[in-house]
């Protein structure tokens, strides 16, 4: 079966991820609601009356820093903790006052949790066993599960006679042997070193897909939300900020906060001075001799004090000024640079002081850079390039 | 993660510790008691404490007991320290075994076998019985459960501290006075006490070694003990316990603020 | 390197030597003295060797050595083997006694909040740092007939006669059970207390009861400590001579409370060191397994 999966995935795994947008569907019925769930802890506020929508198969990020509510989110789903106020319904049933054990979905800890007395086989058939599942059932599924996360060899193993990348995997298989109506990730890829979890990100996606389960992750690390999500949610204090695809969490941040947490970013104090139909003209405090046009600008009125924020990679470094250095151009000197190998970053600061950061990539394999240390240096973006943010 | 307790928790906390601590607070109360008969209350009294004072073999035993426990303590906490060194740092060497087996087995070992087993060698090689003979012999059994104490405590010790003050040119022996006690030494103190108590509380083997002249507390309550039960000996006994709580209590709050300390010094010196 | 060295033998040679001459050689000599046979002399047996009678007379005692007192404690005329059996029997039950009375209290104290279980913790120890002998005598005054337990009970009109509970094999029991309690929920503390929540919580995710959880994940890792706790209660439970001397009957048999009688009544040496050699080899194997359970406690893995 997992060869055909495997084959039939690569074929399809583009058709489903651009087709897949329940949310824009006016029509489609939620799997998971929060209705204005609040959770306090003692003065503290974990979750502050927050609604959430999340749809079948979808895999969704919960992002933000540590403290932000998330994971208490996500616990309140899986039932160790009961909300304040507010509901939880899950296929239209309500959660609130079921124990976790009653629950149809299942998480996969941080820590793991791997059973450590048990081998990895009893791991995986232990929550089948709980439900009273037939011997033999039980002993397909979880080979079943073992093929699928590659460990057919370890079946007989003790956790503590794992590598961390197996643990995780037989954590993954644990909680999916169930085949929970959604999956809660719970920093699932936290303890594996850069590599590997680059490596199981994809592989989760693939296993998402090919199980048709829907998969909520909570993770602090927005690479790996931007990787895996089709939707993400970043929080903070308890409440969501913005609730978007990643390319439109990375490219529009709604408020200020979302731009910083995502990505790098270069954010510039500004005031509008004109709002017309191609977009709106700013002053930035650190270049005042300079209006910068930006093609799109919400809400933002003349008058207004706004931030400007342009990533990184969007600005052009240029040691002679550009065809048309009238607009959208600073002119400042090199501070400092950090060569990445496949991006070199360069600092430049701007004659108030106010330093902005430069991405561009390295196309050729020349050891000197041709900008260097103090070089005097334009810096400067197209309209469509920076985002005005009123918050 | 702070839980609640359930009802069935609170209860076999709350029944638990009335076990353990009934017994001991009637036995306080009974010690005031102005009648002769221990179990019949007669109004509150002080007379068995006075009684106490004049009771010169008692007070005899106690001051016996006493010697025994401070120098057993004190031989017992450089020996067992240096056994714990040697469990913890010296790894595999000849007869490791047999001295791990020697350090472990004194723990469970019924004290009539270690009683019979010293007054036998202490026989044979015709030491003379009385105080150094049940002070040596406590030595050897609290030795052991000091170790284990400061064991304890050395398999947690991060060793790159040590390996800071050798590579900073600070010899082994200094390493070990400068570096290494300072950071066990709540460890050491705890197996002090243990020693103490140990040696204070025990009767059987203090029962077999002993010779004429050396009688300890244990020895002298017990023999009074199977002829009855007096209110002298709950006053005895109070006292006891009074001493012991004081001291338990205030050296636990001196080792939380060693602790509290200690910690400070290992992040001061793993951070510089 | 060479001060260096002589140190680090210094260090183990010390308690090494200390631990053999006062431990290990006695034992040797406790197994000598049960070969031999009561004299009324100083000391009171013989055959002792005497370096200076030279090496012929030494052999000439070595042929005096015997395994008659083995036969004198192994006969069943004597109720040395009804002692030994009935040590174990009630340091079985009390050990049993025991694990039902400290599991559930240092279950509790390990579901208690961290701030709360230190002091829980001492509370436990408290008591063990109070005279062992004056715990055991607190029993004499509530179990007697006109004790405490009794005036209670009378004023409760639960009685109308005395319990007989002192100087019977119940008051040995509880006697046990209560001096060694703190031994029994220390261990079992310490393993209950390292165990990891988040195991808990995952077994809940996957469809455990409360009470299934514990039978499937917290019992199961407990056992070390409930092992530890056993043996470290069960060995001395064995041997134990205050307890049934002070709270038992006179037909309450207990090999301490006989190797104790044998040495200082009867004032046979030779029978009580056969007594306390068989003894040790009774309790040989739990020893050993409590090394086992103390060297990977204390020195890991």
């Amino acid at each position: 079966m997992s060869t055909g999966v495997a084959e039939k995935t690569q074929k399809t795994i583009g058709g489903i991820r651009r087709k897949f947008s329940p949310w824009t569907d006016p029509t489609a019925v939620p799997l998971i609601r929060y209705e204005n769930v609040t959770k306090r802890f003692g003065e503290f506020t974990a979750v502050d009356s927050l609604s959430l929508d999340i749809y079948e198969r979808e895999f969704f990020a919960l992002l933000g820093p540590s403290g932000c509510g998330k994971t208490t989110l996500m616990r309140m789903l899986a039932g160790f903790e009961e909300p304040t106020e507010g509901r939880i319904t899950l296929a239209g049933e309500d959660l609130v006052g079921t124990p976790p054990y009653r629950r149809p979905v299942n998480m996969m800890f941080q820590s793991y949790a791997l059973f450590p007395h048990m081998s990895v086989w009893d791991n995986i058939a232990f929550g089948l066993r709980q439900d009273r599942v037939e011997k033999g059932a039980v002993a397909a599924r979880v080979e079943e599960m073992l093929k699928l996360v590659k460990l057919e060899s370890f079946a007989k193993r003790k956790p503590h006679q794992l590598s961390g990348g197996q643990r995780q995997r037989v954590a993954l298989a644990r909680s999916l042997a169930k085949r929970p109506k959604v999956l809660l990730l719970d920093e699932p890829l936290g303890a594996l070193d850069k590599k590997l979890r680059e490596e199981t990100q994809f592989e989760l996606m693939d296993i998402q897909m090919e199980l048709g389960m829907t998969f909520l992750i909570v993770t602090h690390d927005q690479e790996e939300a931007m990787t895996v999500a089709d939707r993400i949610a970043v929080m903070n204090h308890g409440k969501l900020v913005q609730v978007a695809p990643p390319a439109e969490i990375y490219e529009q941040p709604n408020c200020r906060y979302v731009a910083d947490f995502v990505g790098d970013v270069n954010i510039l104090d500004a005031r509008v001075e004109s709002v017309d139909a191609g977009g709106l003209t700013l002053r930035a405090e650190a270049a005042p001799d300079m209006p910068m046009r930006i093609s799109q600008g919400g809400e933002a009125k003349p008058g207004d004090s706004v931030s400007l924020a342009v990533r990184p990679e969007k600005l052009r470094v240029d040691l002679e000024p550009p065809a048309d250095a009238s607009l959208n151009c600073l002119s400042g000197t090199i501070w400092d640079i950090g060569y990445l190998g496949d991006l070199s970053i360069y600092h430049v600061e701007l004659p108030n002081g106010v330093r902005v950061k430069a991405a561009k990539p390295n196309l050729t394999r020349m050891v000197e850079r041709p900008i260097t240390w103090d070089d005097k240096v334009y810096v400067s973006f197209t309209p469509d390039a920076g985002v005005v943010l009123t918050r | 993660m702070d839980r609640k307790l359930s009802w069935f928790n609170v209860t076999s906390l709350v029944l638990g510790f009335a076990f353990l601590y009934l017994p001991i607070v009637l036995l306080v109360i009974y010690s005031f008691n102005a009648s002769r008969l221990v179990t019949v209350w007669a109004g509150f009294s002080t007379h068995w404490y006075g009684e106490l004072l004049r009771n010169e073999q008692l007070l005899d035993a106690a001051w016996v007991t006493l010697r025994v426990a401070f120098i057993t303590a004190c031989v017992a906490t450089v020996l067992g320290t240096m056994a714990a060194i040697t469990l913890t740092r010296y790894g595999r060497f000849y007869g490791r075994t047999l001295f791990s087996g020697m350090i472990y087995a004194p723990l469970v070992m019924p004290d009539v076998i270690t009683g019979l087993s010293l007054l036998l060698l202490f026989v044979a090689v015709n030491f003379d019985r009385g105080f150094w003979t049940i002070t040596l012999a406590h030595i050897t059994f609290t030795m052991c459960f000091v170790c284990v104490v400061v064991q304890s405590r050395l398999v947690t010790f991060d060793r790159s501290l040590e390996e800071a003050a050798l590579d900073l040119g600070c010899p082994p022996l200094k390493t070990f006075f400068v570096v290494t006690l300072p950071i066990i030494l709540p460890a050491v103190v705890s197996g002090w006490m243990l020693a103490f108590t140990l040696s204070l509380d025990d009767l059987v083997i203090a029962s077999f070694t002993t010779g004429p002249g050396a009688t300890t507390l244990p020895m002298r309550i017990y023999s009074q003990v199977r002829l009855g039960v007096t209110p002298e000996i709950n006053a005895v006994c109070t006292i006891l316990i009074g001493i012991v709580t004081v001291v338990v209590i205030g050296a636990s709050i001196i080792t939380k603020r060693q602790e509290v300390e200690r910690q400070k010094a290992e992040r001061l010196a793993a951070a510089g | 390197m060479a001060a260096k060295a002589k140190g680090r033998w210094l260090v183990v040679a010390v308690p090494y030597l200390w631990l053999l001459a006062l431990f290990l050689v006695p034992f040797l000599i406790v197994f000598k003295i049960s070969l031999s046979q009561d004299a009324i002399a100083q000391p009171p047996y013989f055959p002792t060797f005497a370096l200076s009678e030279g090496w012929a007379a030494i052999k000439e005692s070595l042929g005096e050595l015997s395994f008659e007192n083995y036969g004198y404690v192994l006969s069943w005329d004597n109720e040395f083997i009804e002692a030994y059996g009935s040590s174990l029997v009630i340091a079985g039950i009390s050990t049993v006694l025991l694990l039902l009375v400290g599991y559930p209290i240092a279950y509790a104290m390990a579901r208690s909040s961290k701030a709360l279980r230190p002091t829980l913790l001492m509370l436990v120890i408290l008591p063990f740092w109070t005279s062992f002998l004056i715990r055991v005598y607190a029993w004499i005054g509530i179990l007697s007939p006109e004790g405490l337990l009794n005036q209670f009970l009378f004023f409760l009109g639960v009685i109308d006669h005395p319990l007989e509970i002192l100087a019977t094999d119940t008051a040995v029991y509880i006697g046990i059970v209560y001096s060694y309690l703190p031994f029994m929920i220390l261990p079992l503390y310490s393993a209950l207390e390292k165990m990891d929540d988040t195991l808990l919580e995952a077994a809940a995710d996957l469809g455990c009861t409360p009470f299934a959880a514990f039978w499937k994940i917290t019992w199961p890792l407990s056992l070390p400590g409930v092992f530890a706790g056993c043996l470290l209660c069960f060995i001395p439970a064995v041997g134990e001579f205050v307890i049934p001397d002070l709270l038992g009957g006179s037909d309450t048999l207990m090999i301490g409370k006989v190797l104790w009688t044998e040495f200082s009544v009867n004032r046979s040496w030779t029978v009580s060191s056969a007594v306390a050699v068989l003894l040790l080899l009774v309790l040989v194997v739990p020893i050993v397994l409590y090394q086992n359970v103390q060297q990977r406690e204390v020195e890991g893995r």
